[in-house]
């Protein structure tokens, strides 16, 4: 047996420090290929709002300075680089006082809290339905409803949160079709920000979990039939075993590896929030605060939000790693 | 067809010499693959029986229905296949005729099975000690863990496998490895019969010679019948008592190990004996030219009629029956059953 060695381990993490160099280079280089320059363009926004500014010029160069446009570009990257390593993301052109990684740390408990819970539903659900949509065994009933689940996923769930907030939000007025957590609620852990929260969450999550399973359930689909037919699926059937025995530790537990792999990616990318569902219910999150970046043309801010989703992927890629080899015995802590 | 109502274990020796130690029953299996061109007949009218202690060989070029003969008796022939008729008479039951749920608890109790792919008969992901732990457990209920890890060393160590195999997957085990864990696998409820499909196919000699040993171990220290399913003529002369040869699902001639070898009857089977290649004279090969017709139309009469080198006018019409020309030497030809019938001797090749 190969444990995990020190070898191994070192390897992998200085990869994964290469992945967020060479990602907050790409950040660094982007936007100043772009055409434009993003502090000029702000303060005449401000002139066209005051009318008239004062001495101009000198605002956009101590501005420059201040956003470490100023220099060569040299010095900007090694500024850069050096406020990349100390997580200092700088201030948000738009709104100017604000950091941005102030900004992201109130956006991103939503975000993440959100997206995991509801992330890790879709895979649960969707997985048990491929799983018994393949499984011969399963009641014919059952088996009949069990695509119905999936009619969500040909819907794109922007459509489908517009659809449940007329249906649940103003129709039904059962959730709020809005916010995360009600006007007035103490923010902290108690029972009623909780109750609050989830009552808010829910929806969000809905739309998302039901356009996603589909994706979870045609994968595992496939990967149980392709099962079905191997040898030792036709062995664990020879040797009497219990059906569900053979369900869940011969079926769905090899079957559910490759699924394994693109959880990990999918929760990865979670810190760049999901635009669309948070936009439409207005839900404060990562997605949202992307949202309000692009739209006021904010560099900082994308930047430092698309920075969160590397760190992020490659986090949970190096997880992944780390992990895969405990639940798929035939990987090993070898090169490759 | 020959719908026999039952038989029970309790039953007097059938007549004509057969014996009473009959572990299994085969009757008029019929198998057929549904296609969209109609219906293979994978295994057409086959009836033989097993014997306590023996190991039966069964012998055919590939193709001729020996695994799905194997699958039918545990009852497990992937679809589109389907069992279309006949009995499989294992202990005074009729196997053809039982539920899921019985058939489950039955299952590698009374029958158990040694796939044609052992390479990957093994779930990739658990360890060898947890594969066969739930055969045992999901049979005899749960047990203590150390006696049951006894139980399972016991089995790893009687064909010849070390400890240690117990807590490896099976990509950490050579293919003769595996096999051997296949076959402790098979005999840990000590069941009455091993079906044991191409075994050591695709080893080489040295681990084919070992698990060969290992399998004729099995029977004679724990008495356990086996259907030996394989090409190999050389190997089947060394293991079994008897052997059955398969010719495109049909079954032609069944015999005592020597006689089949020392006196084939069957055309087909002095075919596939003369082509055993030997170390000692180099004989120019026979041409075989393997199936010459399509399984899903046999034609009318005898089944090897185009390859036949003996075929008549009549062998073209009506099919011969599996009879007896001596006394367990059973033979589907009419060059034998005529000479039977007109009390003559048997022609010899
Ligand atoms: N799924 C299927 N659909 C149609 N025909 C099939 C199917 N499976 C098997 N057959 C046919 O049934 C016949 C018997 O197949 P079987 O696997 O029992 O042969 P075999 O004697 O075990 O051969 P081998 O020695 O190669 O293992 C073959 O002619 C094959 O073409
Ligand atoms: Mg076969």
């Amino acid at each position: 047996m190969r444990g995990l060695t020190w070898d191994y381990l070192i390897r992998r993490v200085a990869m994964f420090f290469v992945t967020i160099w060479l990602g907050a280079t790409l950040i660094f280089i982007i936007p100043r290929l772009a055409p434009g320059d993003p502090v000029a363009a702000m303060v005449s926004r401000l002139q066209a709002q005051a009318g008239y500014i004062e001495n101009s010029a000198e605002m956009i160069e101590a501005w420059r300075r201040r956003f470490g446009l100023d220099g060569p570009i040299w010095l900007q990257y090694l500024k850069y680089m050096r406020s990349v390593l100390t997580l200092d993301l700088g201030y948000s052109l738009a709104y100017f006082p604000s950091r941005v990684e102030e900004m992201i740390v109130d956006a991103l408990p939503w975000t993440v809290g959100l997206l995991t819970l509801a992330t890790l539903m879709s895979f649960v659900l969707g997985n048990l339905i491929g799983a018994l949509m393949a499984w011969r065994r399963t009641p014919g009933l059952i088996r009949n409803l069990l695509p119905l689940t999936l009619t969500f996923t040909s819907i794109p769930f922007f459509m489908l949160g517009i659809l449940l907030i007329y249906l649940f939000a103003f129709t039904l007025d059962w959730f709020p079709p809005s916010g995360a957590y009600a006007r007035g609620v103490e923010i902290g852990l108690n029972w009623e920000f909780i109750k609050s929260v989830i009552h808010h969450g829910t929806l969000p999550a809905l739309s998302i979990v039901l356009t996603s399973m589909g994706f979870w359930a045609l994968g595992m689909r496939g990967m149980m039939i392709t099962n079905e037919g191997e040898d030792y699926m036709i062995l664990a059937e020879a040797k009497g075993l219990n059906p569900f025995r053979v369900f869940w530790k011969y079926g769905i537990r090899t079957a559910v590896l490759p699924q394994v792999t693109a959880l990990a990616l999918s929760l990865g990318s979670i810190a760049g929030g999901s635009t669309l569902v948070e936009y439409i219910f207005a839900y404060p999150g990562m997605g949202y605060l992307l949202y309000q970046g692009i739209v006021n043309t904010d560099y900082t801010l994308i930047q430092g939000i698309v920075f969160m989703l590397i760190l992020g992927t490659a986090t949970s890629v190096l997880i992944l790693d780390l992990l895969l080899p405990l639940i798929d015995p035939r990987i090993t802590y070898e090169r490759g | 067809m020959n719908a026999t109502p039952t038989f029970p274990a309790s039953s007097p020796a059938p007549p004509n010499g057969q014996r009473d130690d009959v572990v299994l029953r085969v009757e008029h299996l019929k198998v057929y693959y549904a296609t969209p061109q109609g219906d293979v007949h994978a295994v057409d009218d086959v009836s033989f029986e097993v014997y306590r202690g023996e190991i039966l060989g069964l012998v055919g070029e590939s193709g001729c229905g020996k695994t799905t003969t194997a699958m039918a008796i545990l009852r497990l022939v992937q679809p589109p296949g389907r069992i279309v008729g006949g009995h499989i008479w294992l202990d005074g039951i009729d196997l053809v005729r039982l539920s899921e749920r019985e058939l489950r608890r039955l299952r590698w109790d009374k029958i158990s099975l040694i796939p044609q792919g052992a390479m990957n008969s093994l779930n990739p992901v658990l360890r060898v000690g947890e594969q066969i732990r739930d055969v045992i457990e999901d049979h005899e209920g749960r047990q203590p863990r150390k006696a049951l890890k006894e139980r399972i060393l016991h089995l790893l160590h009687l064909v010849g496998l070390p400890s240690r195999v117990y807590n490896l997957y099976p990509h950490e085990l050579s293919g003769g490895m595996k096999q051997r864990v296949c076959i402790a696998m098979a005999i840990a409820l000590n069941p009455i019969l091993i079906i044991a499909d191409e075994p050591t196919s695709a080893l080489d000699v040295v681990v084919q010679r070992v698990v060969a040993e290992t399998l004729l171990r099995v029977k004679e220290e724990l008495g356990i019948s086996i259907i030996l399913i394989g090409h190999d003529m050389g190997l089947m002369a060394q293991l079994a008592d008897r052997v059955a040869v398969m010719y495109a699902g049909h079954l032609v001639e069944i015999a005592p190990v020597r006689p089949l070898f020392k006196t084939p009857l069957h055309p087909y089977t002095q075919l596939l004996i003369e082509s055993i290649p030997s170390i000692k004279e180099r004989k120019p090969l026979k041409l075989t030219e393997g199936l010459t017709h399509d399984l899903r139309n046999p034609p009318p009469g005898c089944i090897f009629q185009f390859r036949c080198p003996h075929v008549t006018e009549g062998c073209r019409t009506r099919r011969p029956m599996l009879q007896d020309v001596h006394p367990g030497h059973r033979v589907a030809c009419f060059l034998y059953h005529e000479a039977v019938a007109s009390g003559g001797t048997s022609p010899q090749r």
